[in-house]
């Protein structure tokens, strides 16, 4: 019986020829990720457990992005960032990309990718669920808590279940009015925020292959929300020309056997998909963007790991060139690398970041912001009464602020062309 | 490891996400301070909305005024419990609020392996919704070896699944302490 990829890259890191769903196993961790928020008990817990010998198992291998509570007064949050500080400066870290200089990146998931953290077949684990983005380079990645996450600091190992593999495969042209936002969460409605728990979730078919890797990304980032432990996406052109580019030439590409045993399939002709809404209060709780049209909103919000990337700005700007939003909208480019290309890039002329200012919309630091709520000064925060229509990819109780607030989950097309209306309103409107 | 966990049971609906378990503004207190740990137990459950806490009636605060501990050791969910992020601070929280173990149908990856790993607390899964047949309130009875549930206030004992794989570093007390045990660091 063949392995799909996900098996496969299980078997390298644990050293054995095959492993089988279900079973646990130790496996080397090739780059662990953390960030402000799991960062400082992580380091705790690894200072804690190790003592007086407490070593870092390779300081290459360890990467931290101060990311989540970071344009704040909130005195704790800024302690976060001061301990990671200390921290990189007594292990003299290679990979800190601190706030306040020139290193500073954003947002973790995205910031790995752009700076060549990403790598083929290789085993990434990190403190935050949305760890999962980095399967769109053909690679295992998934997220732990704090004192998984100190083991392997100390270890360079950690246990996991072998997961089945469930494969959605996406066929035919993407229609102009779609993105891949609408179809992770047309996945969602379909099998539920548990559908995929302890599972990979492996995405192809001719449709994939057309996409971005940023839009690739979008798919594996949300992987979590179905309870996915990873997404993944095989290796091709288009991943390897996006490679070259962030100086990644050397790694190895595994590929699903064609009689590799899947948990389900399941099977979509993009045709067939509308634009498509995550209703409060759950990402699965799917609805087309037409069978809300019209309800009205008090915010827009486009950023975020799963919207706030150049594609997502870029899908924003086409609708919102000339335009002017009727409700405060605001903009969070995911990295300081996305930030500079909305001044670079430009649409008839104009650079994406005039064309969202003309607009109206309030564009902010690149940060995870109100991504998730974060302190009572975090930028886009919704409060009591707030009905947001976002780019992000969790609309729970509270997620991006007040408990009383509502969310809906959307594509950056049907965000745009919800701001420039004051109403949720369906992006063909616009196109 | 406690083998037997009797005290009282909250009982919560499905998809308990980590947000509510833990609202992420509260994120920022320091989990090696002492007292900064309290915050944790105090806010523990306070992003339920308040309708859905403590069923069948709901409208049951978690924790009572400024305390850091609940009333309540038991915590009685349905289906994909602790779903959301990966912050380790939801067992945890739960932990400092006394909580000894988490009965759902099933669970999210990363907070079964946090409340295991950490050691803690126990995330039984049930083989029914136990959150329709416990109350708020009821006293249970929990028997570690047995993988059991006895409801105290109706006389009803349930079978529970059991841990299987994750039992030893359940019993060891978490992953540091099993691997210690078993000369792997
Ligand atoms: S942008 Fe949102 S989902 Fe992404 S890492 Fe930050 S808080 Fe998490």
């Amino acid at each position: 019986m063949g392995m799909t990829i996900t098996e496969k890259i299980f078997a390298k890191a644990s050293g054995r020829t095959k492993v089988i769903p279900g079973e646990s196993v130790w496996m080397d961790v090739d780059v662990l990720m953390t960030h402000d928020v799991c960062g400082p008990p992580t380091v705790a817990i690894w200072k804690k457990e190790f003592g007086e010998k407490a070593k870092i198992w390779d300081k290459e291998k360890l990467v931290i992005f101060p990311d989540h509570y970071i344009f704040t007064a909130n005195v704790h949050a800024n302690r976060n960032v001061d301990i990671l500080r200390q921290f990189a400066d007594e292990y003299q870290l290679p990979n800190y990309y601190d706030v306040g200089t020139e290193r500073y990146k954003g947002v973790c998931h995205i910031a790995l990718a752009e700076e060549g953290y990403n790598v083929p077949g290789t085993v990434l684990f990190g403190t935050d669920s949305h760890t999962c983005t980095s399967g769109a380079f053909g690679m295992f990645a998934t997220g732990v808590g704090n004192t998984d996450a100190a083991f392997i600091l100390g270890t360079g190992k950690i246990w996991e279940k072998v997961p089945d593999t469930m494969k959605f495969v996406f066929n035919g042209e993407m229609p102009s009015y779609l993105t891949a936002k609408d179809l992770i969460l047309h996945i969602l409605g379909d099998i539920g925020t548990d559908g995929a728990t302890y599972r990979a979730m492996e995405f192809s078919g001719s449709t994939i292959s057309s996409l971005s890797m940023y839009e690739r990304m979008t798919l594996t980032n949300m992987a979590i929300e179905a309870g996915g432990m990873n997404g993944v996406i095989a290796v091709d052109d288009v991943t390897r020309e996006y490679l070259a580019g962030v100086g990644v030439t050397e790694f190895e590409v595994f590929e699903s056997d064609a009689d590799a045993k899947y948990h389900s399939v399941y099977e979509y002709n993009v045709a067939d998909i509308e634009p498509t809404v995550a209703k409060p209060h759950s990402p699965d709780n799917r609805g087309t963007v037409r069978s809300v049209e019209g309800t009205p909103l008090t915010k827009c919000y486009i950023g975020s790991c799963t919207g706030g990337k150049i594609t997502d700005f870029r899908f924003a700007a086409q609708l919102l060139l000339g335009q002017t939003v009727k409700v405060p909208t605001f903009v969070v480019p995911a990295s300081t690398s996305v930030a500079k290309q909305l001044e670079e890039e430009t649409i008839s002329g104009i650079s994406i970041k005039e064309i969202l200012e003309k607009a109206g919309c309030i564009i902010a630091q690149s940060s995870c912001a109100a991504c998730l709520g974060g302190p009572s000064d975090t930028i886009g925060r919704s409060a009591d009464g707030d009905v947001v229509i976002s780019t992000t990819n969790r609309n729970f109780p509270g997620r991006m602020g007040s408990k009383k607030s509502q969310v809906y989950l959307a594509s950056p097309l049907s965000v745009a062309a919800s701001a420039i209306t004051g109403v949720i309103t369906d992006p063909r409107k616009f196109l | 490891m406690e083998k037997r966990i009797i005290g009282k049971a909250f009982v919560l609906g499905d998809n308990i996400d980590t947000d509510q378990i833990i609202p992420a503004e509260h994120l920022v207190f320091s989990t090696s301070d002492p007292e900064e740990l309290k915050k944790y137990g105090h806010y523990a459950l306070s992003g339920v909305p308040i309708d859905q806490s403590g069923l069948p009636e709901g409208n049951k605060p978690f924790i009572q005024g400024e305390n850091h501990l609940s009333e309540y050791s038991v915590i009685v969910g349905g289906s994909n419990y602790g779903c959301g992020s990966s912050r380790e601070h939801a067992p945890l929280a739960l932990q400092v609020a006394g909580v000894k173990a988490v009965i759902a149908e099933s669970y999210a990856r990363i907070f079964y392996r946090n409340s295991v790993d950490g050691g803690f607390l126990i995330p039984f899964e049930s083989t029914e919704p136990l959150n329709t047949l416990i109350k708020t309130g009821d006293e249970v009875d929990i028997d570690v070896d047995a993988n059991t549930i006895a409801n105290l206030s109706s006389g009803v004992t349930y079978q529970l699944r059991p841990l299987g794989d994750v039992f030893a570093i359940v019993e060891a007390g978490g992953l540091f302490e099993y691997a210690r045990t078993n000369q792997m660091i």
